[in-house]
């Protein structure tokens, strides 16, 4: 049953958010240190143990595949309800730091992919 | 025309699915047959997205009574819970394909992005560290931007500013890489996987490829997928503490 899959997402989800928590506790800054990406790990090591056991069929991996699908619609929604009015001030820095951030990376790609260049991928 | 307000208001979320659709819809196509595919259709609904904000105010088109479901659609927890959802496709196997090149330039290019971004921020004014920390998170993706700020507990300003900087490098990245791959050597696969890496970004990733050699596209998406799931462990931990030892110790 798809329910199966939803409820293994949440919860991963809860976990996540909790270690994120407790972790942003011990730390002493109160705030959720990376519970998402937790929450991410959690739900690939599960996977790959249930898939193991034969457990996670088609049925179940469907009800997690719907919610991943959907996430870009959600950003749609949750960018159609920022202040985005107090931000007009900030918008040179979302130019500047998209932008220059972006050159810098590309800037890499010669160098970095130096690296291990007679990968399997390479030989494809 | 007061039933209908009534039933709108009373299924806010149901509504949104549909409105939220009905803006998807439009920007596919409008990516599709007026762009030719230059700009992705995920980068256009969310520039639409941030656009409506300007209806409302602090809350942005939730401000309007019938638009309230859409704070509801895109409040954090639905979209933690779905990014969460995206870590499913993850595949242990393709990142042993996308070899040591790929992991090494996936951290890089996260490390070099947030750093350089929250430097901007920094250089632009911006003095508190949550706010800082969710520009540079911003510069990664437009995911992990609005993830961190939220979790961190940054303004809904600042988290608009860190989705606006996160669209605007995919904006960039989809329209600069045909024109720059030669002179960054973006010719095999392998060095499809490093750019994907070190861009991070799906949707400008795919599309900079597709206008540069159809061939390389799935090696740049194979790296990129992972990026944001990174960028979302990294950026409000590890990244959190570094720019707040700064601030205590050393600035």
């Amino acid at each position: 049953m798809k329910i199966y899959g939803v409820s293994l997402l949440a919860a991963c989800f809860l976990i996540g958010k909790f270690l994120g928590n407790l972790l942003g506790k011990i730390i002493n800054i109160n705030t959720d240190v990376g519970g998402v990406g937790f929450s991410m790990i959690i739900l690939i090591v599960s996977s790959i143990y249930l898939k193991k056991k034969g457990w996670l069929i088609p049925e179940t991996k469907k009800g997690v595949l719907f919610w991943s699908s959907i996430y870009i619609p959600i950003i749609v929604a949750m960018a159609a309800t920022l202040n985005v009015k107090a931000a007009v001030s900030g918008g040179l820095v979302a130019v500047l730091a998209g932008i220059i951030t972006t050159i810098f990376c590309m800037m890499l790609v010669p160098l970095l992919s130096k690296i291990g260049s007679r990968d399997k991928i390479s030989k494809k | 025309m007061e039933i209908l307000e009534k039933i709108i208001e009373m299924n806010g979320l149901i509504f949104a699915f549909l409105f939220v659709g009905l803006i998807m819809l439009l920007s596919f196509w409008i990516s599709k047959n007026l762009l030719r595919g230059k700009i992705p259709g995920a980068a256009i609904a969310i520039l639409i997205g941030l656009g409506l904000a300007f209806l409302g105010d602090e809350k942005g088109i939730s401000d309007i009574p019938i638009f309230a479901g859409i704070a509801v659609l895109g409040g954090s927890m639905f979209r933690d819970f779905t990014i969460v959802a995206t870590a499913m496709s993850a595949d242990i196997s393709k990142i042993k394909q996308a070899g040591i090149a790929g992991i090494i330039s996936l951290f890089v290019g996260i490390t070099i992005t947030f750093f350089t971004g929250a430097l901007i921020a920094f250089l632009m004014g911006y003095s508190d560290v949550v706010s800082i920390t969710t520009i540079g998170a911003g510069a990664c993706t437009y995911i992990v931007g609005p993830v961190t700020g939220t979790a961190l507990g940054a303004s809904s300003e600042v988290i608009a500013i860190s989705v606006a900087t996160g669209v605007v490098k995919t904006i960039f990245t989809t329209i600069i890489t045909p024109i720059i791959a030669k002179k960054i050597k973006l010719i095999t696969p392998h060095d499809a996987v490093v750019f994907g890496g070190l861009i991070g970004t799906t949707s400008g990733v795919v599309a900079g490829l597709a206008a540069t050699n159809e061939k390389l596209v799935p090696y740049g998406a194979l790296t990129a997928t992972f990026y944001t799931g990174l960028g979302c462990l990294l950026c409000p931990s590890i990244f959190y503490l570094i720019l707040t030892f700064l601030n205590n110790y050393v600035i």
